[in-house]
């Protein structure tokens, strides 16, 4: 499905803001997986998904997915396999255009674009349907513009436009981060719903150490652009949020430096 | 009472005027609104269209054809500052601004001089000022802003079926939100090009209609075609609004560009009959844009700005301590 195999950036060589991101990362995920990431600022978290989606070319190492190495293909050309949402709301939509383009365009991630309509009849009755499993009420402003939309209702559009056409792997970049924790529930829970029901690989970057060991079937842990801790099934059901720390102090030798992990360590969501 | 016959007749001519720069407008409409680039290749490129019109029509191609290559000349000059812009990595007012530098030495080659005149007495012109102005009746006057309103239409409407198709939506996007865009799968780079060379494309045809409607190319007919397309696309946006409201479409936004540039034109009228001399045409072009792009700014801060909270605060303080 997805394997990364000793991948290596640095940003600004040569410069004083050298940074080593990723220090040969290497995970094979296994159809179906749903892995959450956690780790302390600058782990290297985010940067994975950036390097996986192909925000910019990495130095080494090779990205599989489905058997074909994607290292060298541009960010729009890997879309084709790739759902993602981000962190910002107002990233994963075009806050111009009508909820129903939005998801005409996402429609049409991965394929050849022409001169055929951007959309049609056929798909506007379709994307009334789905907007209706959101239970939000977009179904009934398909033609409004997205930008007036909140931040909660935009991250359940992406979410949908994400796996709309189903991706071989669904990035979630801490996209509940910026959202209040009630909101930020109801979009992780729709985010489970979505991936079981479609069977989807995924990948979820947080900081909440509660949802990262609630939700999925593997979790694993970044210091320093490396995974060091990766654990999955039966073990992973039974960490808790205190494991979790101890664990991270042990492989990494030092406490854990992410401010925002730390103060939702006691959250339940 | 003179002033007013002046005026009057004057404005068929405005009409006409106004709607051929619509057309260029229109150009700039979808750069800058739509496609989010400020470009300011139009400077040159409508020029170039009508170098590229005289020209071939001078050495007898036929009207329509010289037209279509008005057209792809300017395509060309977009295709050019889109592709210093994507694959240079030029910033886009820079790359807008070498092609349009550029296009000058290249007007005056096509021209072989800084002007050259067509006389519609001896072409068959599709647009001429003269019989506009030329004792015509006032049928005559009708029917070359008819033929301007017709061609205008027919660009709206070809232009709503491109941005209703694949291409048109993946052009809006890259415009609203690159990083969205090419997470859809949408090469931002090519729908940026497209965007462009679409844009200037039209820009080149609208000097193909100035240049026969005006009876001559000239090398410096494009400067400050910019600020007088910006003029439309913001005179129309403002009157568009206020109007329409919330059914302000796509279709309504392009015809409100060219309203825009015949109102344009005919506000330049009305300011040159106060007997200023044409000299200052451009200046006034920048003003009224200033004016246009100030006023939006202007009315919001004054319904709330720093000056207000400290009266109002200062009021509060008063109360409470008395």
């Amino acid at each position: 499905m997805l394997e990364l195999i000793d991948v290596k950036k640095t940003f600004n060589v040569g410069t004083i803001n050298e940074k080593k991101a990723l220090d040969g990362v290497s995970i094979k995920l296994d159809e179906g997986d749903f892995v959450t990431i956690i780790g302390g600022n600058g782990a290297g978290k985010s940067t994975t998904l950036n390097a996986i989606a192909g925000v910019w070319p990495i130095d080494s190492g090779a990205i599989i997915i489905n058997g074909q190495n994607v290292a060298g293909l541009p960010e729009h050309k890997r879309a084709k396999f790739i759902g993602r949402v981000f962190q910002d709301p107002m990233t994963g939509t075009a806050a111009t255009m009508e909820i129903q383009e939005n998801l005409a365009l996402a429609k049409r991630r991965g394929n050849p674009r022409g001169l055929r309509w951007g959309i049609t009849r056929a798909e506007r009755e379709e994307y009334h349907e789905l907007l209706k499993t959101l239970d939000l009420g977009l179904e009934d402003r398909m033609t409004s513009k997205v930008g007036l939309l909140s931040g909660g209702q935009r991250q359940a559009l992406t979410l949908l436009m994400a796996t709309l056409k189903k991706p071989d792997i669904l990035l979630l970049d801490e996209h509940t981060a910026a959202l209040d924790p009630k909101t930020a529930a109801k979009v992780l829970e729709l985010s489970d719903k979505i991936i079981e029901e479609n069977r989807l690989t995924a990948m979820m970057v947080t900081h909440n150490m509660s949802a990262a060991i609630k939700h999925g079937n593997r979790l694993i842990m970044m210091n320093s652009g490396r995974i060091i801790y990766d654990v999955k099934g039966e073990e992973k059901k039974n960490l808790t949020v205190d494991m979790l720390l101890e664990k991270f102090e042990q492989a990494s030798g030092s406490a854990l430096s992410n401010d925002r992990m730390l103060l939702s360590k006691h959250d339940n969501i | 009472m003179n002033v007013l016959t002046t005026f009057l007749n004057a404005f068929p001519g405005n009409i006409s005027q106004g709607l051929i720069w619509g057309i260029m407008a229109i150009g700039v409409y979808i750069t800058y609104k739509i496609l989010d680039f400020p470009d300011l290749t139009v400077d040159g490129s409508i020029g170039t269209g009508g170098a590229v019109a005289v020209v071939l029509i001078l050495n007898g191609v036929p009207v329509w054809l010289a037209l279509v290559a008005a057209f792809a000349a300017g395509c060309l000059a977009g295709l050019i500052t889109g592709l210093l812009n994507t694959l240079l990595g030029i910033p886009g007012i820079l790359a807008g601004i070498l092609t349009q530098i550029a296009l000058y030495s290249v007007n005056l080659a096509i021209l072989g001089g800084s002007n050259k005149s067509i006389s519609v007495d001896k072409f068959p012109l599709l647009l001429s000022s003269r019989r506009v102005a030329v004792s015509g009746g006032f049928a005559m006057f009708g029917w070359e802003v008819g033929k301007c309103l017709i061609i205008v239409a027919l660009l709206i409407a070809a232009l709503y079926w491109f941005f209703g198709t694949e291409y048109g939506f993946t052009i809006r996007a890259t415009g609203c939100n690159s990083n969205m865009s090419r997470a859809q799968g949408i090469n931002t780079k090519k729908s940026t090009v497209i965007a462009l060379v679409l844009s200037n494309g039209l820009v080149g045809l609208a000097g193909g209609f100035l240049a026969q409607y005006q009876g001559f190319a000239d090398v410096n007919m494009g400067r400050g075609a910019i600020v007088i397309g910006l003029a439309a696309v913001i005179i129309g946006e403002v009157l568009g609004s206020a109007i329409l409201g919330k059914r302000f479409n796509f279709v309504a936004r392009l015809s409100f560009t060219a309203v825009g540039a015949i109102i344009y034109f005919i506000v330049l009228q009305i300011v040159m009959l106060t007997g200023l001399p044409s000299t200052y045409n451009k200046l006034f072009s920048a003003v009224v844009v200033a004016v246009f792009l100030a006023v939006p700014y202007i009315r919001k801060s004054l319904k709330t700005s720093y000056g207000r909270a400290a009266k109002s605060s200062a009021k509060k303080g008063e109360s409470r301590n008395a």
